[in-house]
């Protein structure tokens, strides 16, 4: 099964409504709790930084009976060390999203830590692509 | 419509429902549908929160209670009484009044179901400081544990595994009249409660074998009966039988605030059944990460506003605050006396068993077959009209396309797709007949008397 969803960069408002939808997707296939509760921390954390540093983001899931696979496409500036930014702690958040409550530099670690299989490519002046893989069954 | 699994308070009086669709509307879990003209529960999806009695216009909703008489049968006849049903009388009524009716009614004594709140709040810090997982829900109110293992299963290992007051009371009691040597049997608990899910808590608790109140009584009877002997028979003058020994915050237990105003760290109140729920989505989706602990409660006011409380839910609430702090004979010795007292007698029983989640969002319990349905459901959504009118006696679009799904509903209920289908094959007097079969013959007949909600 596919899905697709729009961010809007800078619409801290309504971030996190991709994961709603997927949680609730999730429920109704009858995905334990606790794996639910990993794809959906790694796809708030991937969409909150979509809105946090991109201009505009498009998400892709495709479900099957064994695994969730989630595509994060971005326009935006890219990371130009991803290296560095996959340390916990490390952001390049602007002050006022800080403000806000996020930028804690925990967002590419938290999605590594939730997921069983992820990568990143990203052009600088162009964008980002974050995939991540979540095995459906324990 | 309540089958064996699940046990339901609330029962609909098929006869005295007239499918008038209100309280499929009020359903926060949407547990109910429209069919010949008559409200049907589905049982897995009730967690006994009450929002369809609130709505209902001919009182075909009714709360399970026990025959009164049955507390004849015990020689020992507790009663068990929330701080919140003191709330209910004019100031006229003194707490000793109250609890002389009680008397004069049957019971041998009265006791507050905020007894053992002090106790409780020891071991329910101690729970949170050690808790891996934060917030830490609390595990107060039936009807929000109840919503939680439906529609937030994720969240059921974050509910605070500590037995919430009433249990505590009941447990206490029974054992310090066991040590006195009265034997067990002899014993009976009756909790006045003020709600459909405490009922349930009592007759199928969830983390606990089984209840040690004996049985049930609903607030709005008692209410009724004790103002008769209040007005009419009791007898002026004579020895206090009732004095409140409750510290203040113990007596606001149960009122919004009344947990989260005593819990060291970071705790919220909330309550009303919908703003419980926005907030869970967002605790499941890891979005709230600085709070201890929430205090939860379905109603708005929490007990106060209880569905059988029958007295006004902010006056109520009000007069129950200020009753905590004309509390005269409480003191610290007094409550650190108490507390020991209950670590003596029930210690090691404070802990609830875990909870087990019973998610009613599946499509299927196997995923395959779930896929299937929800393409079949997705599919359907593009035809559906996206309007939620109820006309087809599901409570949206979406629980229609679930229903059809689930083998329960067609979609030929709907009105938009009837009056597409009329224009290739199917026949006036056919779609008629559907609607008949949702709605019942009467709901096409004239009829000038019809029971109309005013809201």
């Amino acid at each position: 099964m596919h899905f697709e969803y729009r961010v809007q960069g800078g619409d801290f408002v309504r971030a996190g409504q991709a994961s709603s939808q997927v949680k609730k997707i999730l429920k109704q296939l009858n995905v334990s709790p606790n794996i639910i509760k990993r794809v959906v921390v790694a796809l708030y954390e991937g969409e909150v930084n979509i809105v946090a540093h991109a201009f505009q983001g498009k998400i892709y899931v495709d479900i099957d009976t064994d695994k969730i696979r989630v595509v994060l496409d971005d326009v935006g500036p890219g990371i130009p060390d991803i290296e560095m930014a996959m340390k916990p702690g490390f952001s390049t958040a602007s002050p006022i999203v800080r403000e806000m409550g996020f930028g804690a530099g925990m967002g590419l670690p938290n999605i590594k830590e939730n997921t069983d299989k992820m990568k990143i490519a990203s052009v600088v002046g162009v964008g980002t692509r974050l995939e991540f893989e979540v095995n459906l069954k324990e | 419509m309540a089958n064996s699994e699940f046990y339901h308070a609330l029962t609909i009086l098929t006869d005295v429902c007239i499918g008038c669709s209100h309280c499929m509307r009020a359903c926060p879990t949407e547990a109910l549908r429209v069919t010949n003209g008559k409200a049907m529960l589905i049982s897995n999806r009730c967690i006994d929160c009450g929002e369809c009695y609130r709505v209902c216009p001919t009182h075909a909703i009714t709360v399970q209670q026990d025959d009164f008489s049955k507390i004849f049968s015990y020689k020992h006849r507790i009663a068990l009484i929330p701080s919140v049903l003191l709330g209910q009388f004019p100031k006229e009524i003194s707490h000793d009044e109250v609890a002389k009716a009680l008397i004069t009614l049957g019971f041998t004594s009265i006791v507050e179901v905020e007894d053992s709140v002090e106790y409780l709040i020891g071991k329910l810090n101690a729970y949170i400081n050690n808790a891996e997982a934060k917030p830490v829900i609390s595990s107060f109110c039936p009807a929000i544990v109840r919503l939680v293992q439906v529609k937030f299963p994720s969240l059921v290992d974050s509910i605070a595994l500590v037995r919430p007051p009433l249990d505590l009371t009941a447990s206490y009691i029974k054992t310090n009249l066991i040590h006195e040597g009265v034997p067990e049997n002899d014993i009976g608990i009756f909790y006045i409660t003020p709600c459909a899910a405490k009922i349930v808590a009592v007759r199928r608790p969830e983390g606990e074998e089984k209840s040690e109140i004996d049985g049930i009584i609903n607030m709005d009877f008692i209410y009724n009966r004790i103002l008769r002997e209040v007005k009419h028979k009791l007898p002026d003058g004579g020895e206090q039988r009732f004095v409140s020994e409750l510290s203040p915050r113990s007596y606001t237990w149960a009122l919004t605030n009344g947990e989260a105003s005593c819990i060291d760290g970071h705790c919220l109140a909330i309550d009303g059944i919908w703003n419980v729920i926005e907030f869970l989505e967002k605790v499941e989706n890891d979005e709230i990460t600085d709070i201890d602990y929430l205090e939860l409660r379905a109603c708005d006011e929490s007990c106060a506003g209880g569905i059988l409380a029958p007295g006004n839910r902010f006056l109520a609430a009000e007069l129950i605050r200020k009753n905590a702090s004309s509390v005269s004979v409480w003191s610290i010795n007094k409550t650190s006396e108490k507390v020991a007292r209950y670590d003596s007698m029930i210690s090691g029983r404070t802990a609830l068993n875990p909870l087990q989640p019973r998610s009613m969002l599946k499509l299927d319990e196997d995923m395959a077959k779930a896929m299937l349905k929800m393409k079949r459901v997705n599919q359907m959504m593009c035809f559906l009209p996206g309007i939620d009118c109820g006309v087809c006696g599901a409570p949206s679009c979406l629980s229609l396309a679930e229903d059809v799904a689930q083998g329960s509903a067609s979609v030929s209920q709907c009105v938009f797709l009837q009056k597409i289908m009329e224009q290739n094959k199917l026949h006036p007097e056919h779609s008629f007949r559907i609607m008949k079969r949702v709605w019942g013959e009467n709901r096409f007949r004239k009829d000038c008397d019809k029971p109309i909600r005013n809201k």
